[in-house]
């Protein structure tokens, strides 16, 4: 029997298991829009087609699932460029569909025609725009299996209307053929016995994890790789939740892992920045060496030998000299080092590494992280804190980009993998609210909470409407200080306080938003109101905002600046 | 001075001859700040399959970095790292060169010598074909070069590994 190109669609998503769809119609897809009901697959509608790329994302990052989202052509599909370049450089897998306009008319400048693919070509892992109905199942077939094999990304697939019009025999391809794409999965033994033998003789080894520990989901075989080796971890921004911060002490209490370092970079703990500086050995797992986290790139872990494993070719020797190269998915790497070290544990571990242990403690110590507390003012890092203490290990985080990111990172303790979704590669404001809406479909029973600032949490408000329609009760936290913190944080320091730009007074009132959007709106003003407010909304089902009026000029610390070392960390306020 | 290690590399790669390929090709060189200086594409006797031909210039790990986001893209089957096996690489080039009573004795002897041929012939004009490695077509052009050469059309550097002995 022959089926709708539009039809074809919906049994290709059935048949990859796709149980929500995050979308806006338009003309070009509205055959896609016609077919809808009757397939069982839920359509969340958006207000945005950004919004619909970032929850796509977040229902990705959270569930490890591939994400979906349906636009119609021309600004629908352009309105998804940032969502689809967030999801590229932070390896989400994601099948963005877009409405083309009619074959015929490809090229003629038709009313809400782009070239969809030609602007993200390079933000995409792949993308095909369909020109014959025939092709529909195979390419389909095709995008979500390079969505989320190898090194996950997004696949764009550009439909034109006339494709979803036309009839063809639907026959979902059993196999993918894609010649040119062997992602290695299997890592090289020698390679391995080599970085093993470096890591037996290390005296002070530190493991690096990035994302790629949570994507490969080898959070437990780190953490079995850290406690027997004895070696301490940091892990960058998307790595955070690889390794638990805290663990739990015999009253039950929690209590800082001791292996844990904190996360390195231009925000990351003293700690972390001085162990990669002064370790001999390196271990890099699934993490790219982002300039965020290497700093002046000449200066970085001088003494170390680097071990690095990743699945991308690309991300190794990239952006530092690597010693040991390994090509494979990190889950099996960790399992071949595991296996190593079983058999041939290294000899008198405990008194190899009690120096640099010592040597780290002393670190942590005399630089914490730390902030002065204010009993007249909301501290920033004080509001996560308590986010920290009340959310439950559970609980879902997404952040927008600024300072309330960075103090996220430094003092929320990420204890399990998907636990934190960010924007880090791309550093997207307005990411955070519609991740969680993403996120909080995949788990409509978890705590999801977005942490923001109020100026990012402007750039996608519009999606409170979409929350509050399909009840998806997110919960905003929002770090009030009614700057754009990290810009003016930059300008007070190396811009000689020239705060031009990053003053956003004038703010909507969010409580009043809130209630407008049919939400509700909660606002603390002074410390002592922090832990009501939460509490409250937290235990709201509904989508609630909670306005945080904080310390208007508070600096996050330490902070490397730009071209610098890592080493060279402005510590406290100056 | 910037003093740099920069070199040429010759790149070979197999793709899938679909729609997009080159462009997927030379936008990650341009996007990535990678140069090209000749590029080369053509279907080869496999149906569905072009092999593209890719001169650039850079140091050690950003040919390393091109070879790796090459055999990334989707569509590309095999990269050729020319610089690290043996290879033959041709090269043809137009030129219409100025063949005035007094010169045309003379266009004809270099043509002669570099085994270029005549395809066009005016009043004031001859086109030369003329084929080989960089070395030769550098070598024919400064010749006629001297003698004024109205316009030239290169098709850039074509390459194959040899074939093991």
């Amino acid at each position: 029997m022959k089926l709708k190109g539009a039809q074809i669609f919906f049994e290709c998503l059935k048949k990859e298991g796709v149980e929500v769809v995050f979308g806006f119609p338009g003309g070009a897809v509205l055959d896609i829009y016609h077919e809808m009901a009757g397939h069982n697959i839920r359509h969340i509608l958006v207000r945005h087609e950004q919004g619909a790329a970032h929850m796509a994302d977040g229902y990705a990052r959270a569930s490890g699932r591939v994400g979906v989202c349906l636009v119609t052509s021309g600004p629908g599909a352009t309105n998804t460029v940032t969502g689809v370049a967030t999801a590229y450089m932070d390896s989400v897998p994601m099948v963005v569909f877009t409405g083309q306009v009619p074959t015929p008319l490809i090229g003629d400048d038709a009313f809400q025609e782009v070239d969809i693919i030609g602007i993200t070509r390079p933000c995409t892992k792949h993308s095909y725009l369909v020109r014959d109905v025939n092709d529909l199942a195979t390419v389909i077939k095709e995008a979500f299996y390079l969505a989320r094999t190898g090194r996950p990304g997004p696949v764009l697939v550009d439909l034109p209307k006339d494709v979803l019009q036309a009839h063809a025999d639907f026959k979902y391809p059993k196999k993918v053929d894609l010649p040119g794409y062997r992602p290695t999965l299997e890592a090289h033994s020698g390679q391995i016995r080599k970085a093993c033998q470096l890591i037996a003789k290390a005296k002070s080894p530190v493991i690096f994890g990035g994302g790629g520990i949570i994507i490969s989901e080898s959070s437990e075989e780190l953490t079995r790789l850290a406690r027997l080796i004895q070696a301490p971890v940091t892990c960058s921004l998307l790595g955070l939740g690889g390794f638990p911060a805290s663990m739990l002490s015999e009253e039950g209490r929690r209590r800082p892992d001791p292996l844990w370092l904190g996360m390195p970079g231009m925000h990351g703990t003293y700690q972390a920045n001085m162990a990669l500086s002064h370790a001999d050995v390196i271990l890099a797992i699934g993490a790219r060496f982002d300039d965020r986290v290497t700093g002046k790139i000449s200066t970085f872990a001088p003494k170390a030998r680097i071990i690095h494993v990743d699945i991308d070719p690309t991300s190794i020797s990239k952006n530092v000299e690597v010693d040991v190269p390994i090509v494979g998915d990190c889950k099996n790497a960790l399992l071949q080092f595991l296996e190593f070290f079983e058999k041939e544990p290294i000899e008198g571990l405990a008194e190899t590494r009690a120096p640099w242990f010592d040597q780290i403690a002393r670190w942590a110590k005399e630089h914490p992280l730390t902030y002065c507390a204010s009993e007249e003012l909301i501290k920033p890092q004080y509001v996560i804190e308590k986010i920290d203490e009340l959310a439950g290990e559970d609980a879902i985080i997404t952040t927008e980009v600024g300072q309330h990111q960075m103090w996220t990172a430094q003092f929320y303790k990420f204890n399990r993998p998907r636990t934190l979704l960010t924007s880090g590669g791309l550093g997207t404001m307005g990411y955070g609210f519609p991740a969680a809406i993403g996120a909080q479909v995949a788990f409509p029973d978890k705590l999801v909470i977005d942490i923001a600032g109020d100026g990012s949490i402007q750039m996608n408000i519009q999606e409170l409407c979409t929350a509050v329609c399909n009840n998806i009760p997110v919960k905003v936290v929002i770090i009030n200080n009614t700057y754009l913190g990290l810009p003016r944080q930059w300008q007070e320091l190396f811009y000689d306080k020239n705060y031009t730009g990053s003053c956003i007074e004038g703010a909507p009132d969010f409580v009043k938003l809130a209630e407008a959007y049919g939400a509700v709106g909660l606002r603390a003003e002074r410390p002592e109101q922090v832990d009501a407010v939460l509490r409250k909304g937290f235990s709201i089902k509904a989508p609630v905002f909670m306005d945080f009026l904080v310390a208007a000029e508070e600096n996050v610390y330490p902070i490397v600046p730009p071209g610098k070392s890592i080493t060279d960390m402005l510590l406290t306020q100056l | 001075m910037i003093v740099t290690n920069d070199r040429r590399y010759t790149i070979g790669i197999l793709a899938q001859n679909v729609p997009g390929v080159l462009a997927r090709i030379v936008g990650l060189f341009s996007g990535r700040g990678y140069n090209i200086e000749t590029v080369t594409a053509a279907e080869t006797n496999e149906k569905g399959l072009t092999r593209i031909t890719i001169v650039t210039t850079g140091d050690e790990r950003v040919l390393s970095q091109i070879v790796k986001q090459l055999n990334k893209l989707v569509n590309v089957i095999k990269v050729f790292d020319f610089s690290e096996t043996e290879f033959v690489d041709r090269e043809m080039a137009l030129i219409k060169v100025r063949a005035e009573q007094e010169s045309r004795a003379e266009v004809l002897r270099i043509a002669d010598i570099f085994r270029a041929k005549v395809v066009d012939v005016s009043p004031h004009f001859y086109t030369l074909e003329v084929t080989g490695n960089e070395g030769k077509l550098s070598a024919i052009v400064e010749l006629l070069e001297q003698i004024g050469i109205a316009e030239i059309a290169r098709t850039g550097k074509a390459a194959l590994a040899r074939s093991k002995k």
